[in-house]
Order: structure tokens, then sequence, then C-alpha cells
């Protein structure tokens, strides 16, 4: 058991439940943290024994946790991890969310929260420090985002806050959690969870503070990781996330012929060069903000207050809707926002819907579409429950382009073959971030790999997975990753914690978190066939240029290059966790799951 | 793979780093892959799979540095067991950077060698008085490569730094200064004849990118980078053709971003590190003189002269590579060229190098024009061209080095 003299976690948990009320403060064993780190990993930890319940189950928790360098000088540690089963996948959904959430989280002196139980009414639950209380939140049923935070901050002015949009009450498989106006835990539908708990909202206000075991060592290991980020150009050159936000990966997405076009028809979107990072900064006069901690900034806001859109929303609501207007962009972002809906998700079934209907969207149909999806009623209201069910019932299954059923970003696959794979594998579906390969193929670090080429690429991937989902156990931000590595934040973490520790050894930390998602998903029948991309990679070309052809994805390549993955990773051919990964990791064996 | 492995390994005995034959590098993908035919009896095999299997990496690298670089390394891990620190802590940028120090083991066992690389990109082997290296990548055997080559250059850099230090305070001890002797004399000499380099102004996209190509690779061949650090551009009206951040020097190719200078595209999201200085300095010699090529290398005298300070009782002590604020040049009496040193880290952090260097390159005039960052590297310009840039490189370093050679001689004798 963790008790006063610990640095880095509290040994504590919240555990709250809203259909009683009850709080409990719950111990876990000192191993646990140092097994599972925080975030990601202790969030899964937490859902592990309750991973094969439906969402709608009120049983079913939704757990928030932070990590050791949360609240500590290391640089990016403000943000906070969300973990709970998908409504949309069925598979393990979990979200690293920016703001100041997992700061505050920490401060108050939780290392997690584990959400249950199902209110009668709309609930908020509000906890400064040690006070936990649940609030009558009735008034705030309906409400867009927006109002829901300016209501709520004139109460609390401190602190950060994360609420549902009605996307998540009227029922949108993909809603999300928006966290302090402008940050999201965006994708699998978390919000959803929360709605069906009818949790509208979370606020945490904490003014404590994090031990911290050796200081000066670890105001040496930030001087090392700042160093880092200021020699990355994507993080800190005049191009780069800093100045740009991450909206500066569009005109390489551009140029590289990768920018996902038409539901993935074409990759390369006539037009785009007006449709660049420089285009919303010069029209919307943005001003730098960031995540709580975090030297980056890489968020933008325009002065009229609404959030610049991230890369993946305005290469969405660009290409694979056949739309030019950058204020349109503006407000379906602002829209998602509001409602509470991924944009990811939400743009993409905006372009499945699109190509299966043969319909042009115009802006204004656009808008009506979106807020049918997020009201449940109207014109898209069947678009809510995403582009894969929306694709099956219109007898279409192949134009969801989705992976597991979570949609794509914007990353084509014909023009990254890691991203491909790391696309197929990833324990969420459809998602870049879990092995984030992007950061070799196409930005060159920690040095460049071919892009076209499968070679090398399964233990890659395997090696990265892992190396991320440590770094949302810690908690760290992937974009620091462009540039720094475990290496340096293996020193932070031992300086907050006092634990002794390598990279290497965190590295272990991310695969065990990594096969405890595996051994969930498999629970939850997922296999091998759910390891793979929609068959239009395979089959179609891309948008090829001079000297720049993009062909289909080699499938047979594809396939041996995954079977690589599965027998690096420590999985059957069929993609199924084995009893001796398992107990190699440390991770109990699922009763079933049976002999395997 | 395979390809890639032979490459790189090539490549360090091309440069003179390894002698043939005792590079080895492999790559794990789902199979092992080795550079070259590796008995089962090398006993370096069964050691490197021992490595790969206590770690999670994809490419490995063990080499034992030939020549000069040998004896550099080797001195400096002796000395590293000796005084228990078991670890080289080099003031170059480099290293300060990106390997931050270079670990010292005295075994070449995997568990010891393991030990080590688990917590650094790569490691010194002290074997039998004799120096090897062992470094991994997670990505890609490149990595290895550059750490090892970053490795040589920072003992290369930190050994001749170490001796001039050493001689201004008065510390020089004989068993010291004969190795320093048996060092020099493995010094190989500076190459004197020029490369045919293409004559500008380039008027169009393609003959500039030619001509930063082959700049570019001469820079390589005459030994004035290691490894592939440095960065190079040229200015076409308003777009500056930069190399892309982690490109080879010889081997540019596609690695060439065009950036307009206006910002109206990322297109440079991948350029070079170094590019908010370039970008700077062109920005101001439009209004002077207009030079429209930047080359920079890391030539190995230029810095280690630039971490040459008289000044032992300075206040910014320790914190010369961002804080050193005295006016500090290289300078040649007899043709009268004066190249600054400035400080500088790496990019654009408030300590960074676009802060200090083209105010300093952009201050300097006549026919060698250029600037040394305090223990990272030298950045030249040339007026339409690069054959002046490369110029000023070779000369630089080539003083340098005599300038070097001369201070060394006249502390001797304390
Ligand atoms: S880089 Fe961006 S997302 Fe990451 S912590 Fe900083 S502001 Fe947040
Ligand atoms: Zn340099």
């Amino acid at each position: 058991m963790i008790g006063q003299d610990f640095f880095g976690w509290t040994g504590k948990v919240l555990r709250v439940d809203l259909g009683t009320g009850a709080q409990d403060v719950l111990r876990l064993p000192e191993a646990v943290y140092r097994d599972y780190l925080g975030g990601k990993g202790l969030g899964g930890y937490l859902l592990r024994d309750f991973a094969t319940l439906s969402p709608d189950d009120p049983a079913l928790p939704l757990i928030l946790a932070v990590g050791p360098l949360n609240a500590t000088i290391a640089p990016t540690s403000g943000r906070c991890h969300l973990t709970t089963r998908s409504p949309l996948t069925g598979a393990v959904a979990d979200s690293s969310a920016g703001g100041r959430l997992g700061t505050e989280l920490a401060r108050a002196g939780w290392d997690a929260v584990v959400i249950v139980g199902r209110a009668e009414r709309p609930t908020g639950l509000e906890i400064d420090n040690d006070t936990v209380r649940l609030v009558d939140a009735s008034a705030l049923q309906g409400c867009d985002t927006h109002e829901v935070f300016a209501r709520l901050r004139l109460r609390r002015p401190k602190g950060s806050i994360a609420a549902t949009g009605p996307a998540a009450d009227t029922g949108c498989l993909f809603a999300s959690l928006i966290v302090d106006t402008h940050h999201a835990a965006g994708r699998c539908g978390l919000g959803r969870v929360a709605g069906l708990k009818n949790l509208k909202y979370l606020a945490v206000h904490g003014t404590g503070r994090r031990k911290v075991a050796d200081l000066p060592t670890l105001k040496v290991a930030r001087e090392d990781i700042l160093r880092l980020t200021a020699a990355s150009p994507a993080l800190m050159g005049q191009h780069g996330f800093s100045c740009f936000g991450t909206g500066s990966i569009f005109d390489l997405m551009d140029s590289r012929r990768m920018m996902p076009t038409d539901n993935f028809a074409r990759t390369r979107f006539p037009g785009a060069e007006n449709l660049n990072a420089h285009a919303y900064k010069q029209r919307y006069q943005p001003r730098r903000h960031g995540c709580q901690g975090c030297h980056v900034l890489c968020k933008k806001i325009a002065a009229d207050g609404r959030s610049l859109p991230e890369f993946e929303t305005m290469s969405h609501f660009t290409a694979l809707i056949g739309n030019t207007d950058l204020e349109l962009v503006m407000q379906a972002g602002d829209l998602c926002g509001r409602l509470g809906l991924d944009t990811i998700s939400a743009g993409s079934t905006l372009a499945c819907y699109r190509e299966i209907s043969g319909e042009e969207l115009s802006g204004a149909r656009v808008l009506e579409l979106l807020t049918g999806m997020g009201t449940g009623t109207g014109p898209g209201a069947e678009l809510a429950n995403g582009s894969a069910k929306y694709a099956a019932a219109q007898g279409r299954p192949e134009l969801s382009m989705s992976v597991k059923g979570l949609e794509l970003p914007a990353y084509d696959p014909r023009g990254a073959y890691g991203m491909a794979l790391a696309y197929a594998t990833s324990t969420r579906g459809g998602c870049h971030l879990r092995a984030y390969p992007i950061s070799h193929e196409i930005l060159r670090k920690p040095v460049a790999t071919d892009r076209f080429s499968f070679s090398g690429k399964a233990r890659i991937v395997k090696i990265a997975e892992d190396a991320n989902a440590c770094v949302d156990s810690l908690i760290a931000c992937k974009f620091l990753f462009f540039a720094a590595s475990l290496e340096e934040y293996a020193r932070a973490f031992s300086a907050v914690t006092g634990v002794a520790a390598t990279a290497h050894d965190l590295l272990l930390v991310g695969e065990r978190v990594d096969y405890q998602e595996r051994l969930m998903n498999a629970r939850n029948g997922f296999a091998a066939r759910h390891d793979d991309l929609p068959p239009r990679f395979f089959a179609e070309e891309g948008t090829s240029g001079p000297n720049l052809p993009i062909p289909p994805v080699p499938r047979e390549d594809f396939l041996a290059c995954r079977a690589a993955y599965y027998r690096i990773r420590g999985l059957t051919p069929d993609g199924l966790p084995t009893r001796e990964t398992a107990e190699r990791l440390g991770l109990p064996w699922p009763a079933s799951l049976g002999g395997a | 793979m395979i390809t890639l492995l032979a490459k790189y390994a090539a490549k360090l005995t091309a440069t003179g780093l390894c002698a043939p034959g005792d590079v080895l590098l492999a790559a794990l993908d789902d199979e092992l892959g080795w550079s070259q035919v590796v008995e089962s009896s090398d006993p370096r095999r069964g050691l490197m799979e021992e490595i790969f299997a206590g770690m999670s990496i994809s490419a490995l690298l063990l080499a034992r540095p030939a020549g000069v670089y040998q004896a550099v390394m080797a001195e400096l891990a002796r000395q590293a067991l000796a005084d228990g620190s078991r670890s080289i802590t080099p003031g170059d940028c480099e290293t300060r950077t990106f390997l931050h120090d270079l670990p010292v083991v005295d075994s070449l066992h995997a568990v010891v060698i393991i030990q080590a690389l688990r917590q650094r990109k790569g490691c010194v082997i002290l074997h039998e008085g004799e120096a090897f290296v062992a470094a991994f990548g997670s990505v890609s055997p490149e990595q290895a490569y550059v750490t090892f080559s970053s490795m040589c250059f920072a003992s290369f850099v930190a050994y001749f730094a170490d001796h001039l230090r050493t001689l201004r305070a008065g510390a020089m001890t004989d068993q010291r200064r004969a190795a320093f002797a048996r060092s020099t004399a493995l010094l190989q000499d500076d190459r004197s004849d020029r490369p045919d380099l293409l004559p500008g102004p380039f008027e169009d996209e393609d003959a500039a990118r030619e001509a930063m190509i082959q700049a570019g690779r001469s820079t390589v061949e005459y030994g004035l980078v290691d490894s592939y650090f440095g960065n190079i551009s040229y200015r076409l009206g308003d777009t500056i053709l930069i190399s892309q951040t982690g490109s080879s020097l010889d081997e540019l190719g596609a690695c060439i971003d065009p950036c307009r200078m206006d910002g109206s595209s990322c297109a440079g999201l991948t350029a070079s590190s170094e590019y908010s200085a370039h970008k700077a300095v062109y920005e101001a010699e439009l209004a002077q003189n207009g030079a429209r090529a930047i080359l920079h290398g890391h030539p190995r005298f230029s810095v280690i002269l630039s971490l040459d300070c008289p000044r032992l009782d300075c206040p910014k002590l320790g914190e010369c590579h961002r804080a050193c604020d005295t006016a500090r040049a290289v300078v040649d009496a007899t043709c009268g060229m004066a190249v600054p040193i400035v400080p500088g880290e790496v990019g654009t952090g408030p300590f960074g190098l676009c802060n200090t260097l083209p105010q300093a390159l952009t201050g300097t005039s006549g026919e060698k024009r250029g600037a040394i960052v305090y223990g990272h590297g030298l950045f030249t310009l040339g007026a339409v061209d690069f054959r002046d840039a490369f110029a000023s490189l070779m000369d630089v370093e080539h003083f340098c080095r005599a300038e070097y050679f001369r201070r060394v001689g006249e502390l001797g004798p304390r």
C-alpha cells in the first residue's frame, strides 16, 4: 500500500457510484503502481474485471486516471487519461484529454476516479481535494457544452471541467467529453458512456502538491527534454506545432499525396494549398494556448474565441467531404465541440454518407447533418451510430472507412505502410496515435523510414505501441516524442517517484499495458479478422503524381507484416493473446479465454 | 533491411571510423539480419544475440573504432573508469542535446552492456585496453550508425579540448602528454585539394538542388562533418531550399525542402532544425551583402577551438554554450580573417542559436564569411554559390587545426 512517504502517487483512488451516491477510497497494492504506473495503465487495470460489461450496464466503470508525472515540472504532464469500454466499437475505449484536468486531479490528491452506476437525473460530480459531491445538473440537460461551461464557470471559476453535450444524452455512439472548453477526450464514444450514466459534467479543483523525490534531478531531466524539443522542427520550428498547431502537418499530407479525399477514394485534394494552417492563421488571428504544464502550446484559439481546428478536423471537413470553405470548417468544428461530437468520426461518417447517397454536401447541409447526429432528431440522426453501422444498414459495409468500427483519421494508409499496420493493430480501432508511425514515416524522427515499405515495420510498430502506452501512463503528451524519448522521461520518472527505472523498464510497463488491452478485446470477441483495413486500400490506387506513384497497399505484404507483428507481440496467428505471454508480463489469464 | 545494414557498415569504414570487418550491424524485425556474413563461431554474434534478447530494440551495432578515434576513446574510457564516473561527458552540443553522456563499461559481457544500453543510446566498452562501442536503434540501423558516429566525434572533440584545458590549468602530466603524442601521430593530414563545385548564381530549382547535393557530398567527403549532421541551404527568390532534418549531407537527393519565406506553407515542417537561423540570415543579407548560400558543418578543430577559452575564472563557466557574452573569435592575422564564436543551442529555444548566429554571420565581411557556434560547428556564407562557402569551411578548419597545435605548443612547457 502506498503511504505518506510516497512520491509521485498518492495511493488513493476515488470510486463513486452515481446510482447510490456511495463514495469509496480504494487503496491499491504498491505493485499495481509499479506495474501500471497510472493513466492508461491504471485505467486498464481498473477496467479489466468489468471489460465485458455492456456500455449501458451501470456497473461498467468510466475511469479517469493520472500518472506520477502529473502536476510536476515534467514537460507536458498536465493531461488526463480516460478509459472504459466503447459503445461505438465494443473494444477498449480510451482517450488522452488535454487542458488542466490531469493537473487538477493530481493536485486534488487522487490517482484515479472510477465512476460507476447510473444517476436518476443529470448529475455533476464535483471534486475539491477530499470533498466529493454529486450535484443535480438537470438544469443543464440539453445545453451545449459552451453553455455548460459558461454556467459552471460562474460558480467554479477555478479548476478543470469536463462536460458532455447533447450528443452524449441523445445516444450518439461517438459522443465526446469536452475538457476546459477547447480540449476533448474525443474518440471511442467516451462521452456516450458518461451520458448513459447521466453524468453531465465533472469538475475538479485541487490545491495540494505532488511530492517529488529528487527535484534537482527532475530539473535536469526537464532541461534535457526542453533542449530536445527546441531542436525539433515539428514542435518548435517556424512551421511546427507551436506556431501553427497540429494543422502544420496539412501541407505535408498534401505534398506527400496522402490526404484522404472523398471518403478515402483519392489521396489528393485540389485546392488544399488554400486550406492550410497558414490560411487559418491569416484569417482568424489565433493566439497560442495549450495544456497545463506544456511549453509547446499547440492549441490555437481564434480572435473570436473559437478553437482553430486540429489537423484531423481540418482535413476531414475539407478533403474528405469535398468542402473548400474554411469558415465551414470553423463552424463545423465549433458545432462538434458544442454538441460533443468526435470530429474524426463525425467527418468520416459524413463522408461515408456522401459517398453512399451520392449527395453533394453544401455547408448548410453539413451543419444540419451534424446537428442531427448530435441531437438525435432530424436529418443526420441515422448517422449518430457511426459510419460502420450506417454503411452496414445501407448494404455497403465496405464504405465505412474504419477499423474495428472506429473511423480512420487523416493519414491515408497507402502513403505510409507502418501507419497501415498500426491502424490494423491498434486496440481501440482506427487510431493513428497508438504507434504514431507518422513520426518516422513523415516527420523523419527519430530517423526517417521508407514509408512505402513494410520492412522492419512490425517490430517498429510493436515497440512504438509499448512506448506510447507508457507515455499515456506516466503521463506525458505523445507529441513530445517527436523529439524526446523514454530515455529522458525515465529520468524524470525516477526523479519524481524515487523508483529507479530505465527506459527499458518503462517500455516493459508499456508492453504490459498494451497486452492487458488485447486480453480485454479478446474476451469481447476481437481477433485477426478485426485487425484489418477497409478493402478499398488494397484494391484502389491513391492519387499518384509525377514520380510519386501511390499504389494500393500490397495485401500479401500487409498480411505477412501483420503475421510478423503477431509473433513479435506474442499473439497467436489469429491475433489472440497467449497464456505464456500473459504470464511473462504478469497479467492474470482470464477464465473466459479458456486453455489457449 | 540487409541493404540498409550493409550500407551503414560501409559508410563507417568509408569515413575511416572503423576498419573493414570491425563493424557489425544487425537488425531484428521478425528475424535477425546481419550487415555481413558472421560465422556462428564469431563471439560477436552470440554477444549481439544476447543483447537483442535482453532488450526491446530493432537494430544493434558493435564496432571497434579505428585510428585516432580508438586512441582517444580508449583514453577517455580509461579515465572514466579510473575516476569512478563511469561515463564520458563531452562538452559539445550534439552530445548535450542528443546523447547527454556516454556510459563506459569495462567488459564485453551482454549483461553489462545491456545495463548501459537500457539507459542510453550507446556505450563505450573498454576491453583489454581497447575501446569498443555498442549502440542501438528502435526504428532503424541508421540510429545506431548516427549514435556511433556522434560518439566518435564527441570523444575526439572532448579529448583534444580537454588536453588544451588541462594545459591552461597547468595540470598536465607526463603520462597524458605521452598519450597525446600517440593520438596526434594518428591524425591524418587535411586534404588540401579543392572540390570543383558548380558556379552560380542558380536561377532555377533544379540547378540549385544539384549544387546543394554536390556541396553536401563534398562536405562529408572532406571530413568537415560527422555522420550526417550539418545542413545546407540556398535562397532562390523568396524561397529557401534547405536540407531536411536528419538528412545525410552526402545523400541529399530528395531530402531538400523548399520553404517560402513568407511562411505561407508549412511544407518546411521537415526542414532542418536550423531553418529559423538560415532564414534570419537571408533576411538580413537581403538588405546587405545579399549572400545566397549557407553551408554548415561540424569541422572538428573549429569546434575544439570554440571550446578553448583563457578565462578560467569566468562567472559564466558551465553556461558558456548558451550564456557566453564575451566577444570571442578565431582570428588569422596573416590574412585578416576573423570568425566570431557565439553561444547558442540547436533550434529555436530561448537560448537557440537562431538568436545569436544570424547577427554574427551577417556582421562578417570580406571573402571568408563564417561564424562558429560554441561547441557545435561552423556556418559559412556563399555569395552566389557554394564555392566560397566551401572554401571558407575548409580554410577556417585548416587554420583552426594549425592554431590548435600552436596553442598547445605555446602552453606546452608549463
Ligand atoms: S503539445 Fe499540445 S496537446 Fe501536447 S500537451 Fe502541449 S498543448 Fe497539449
Ligand atoms: Zn550542426
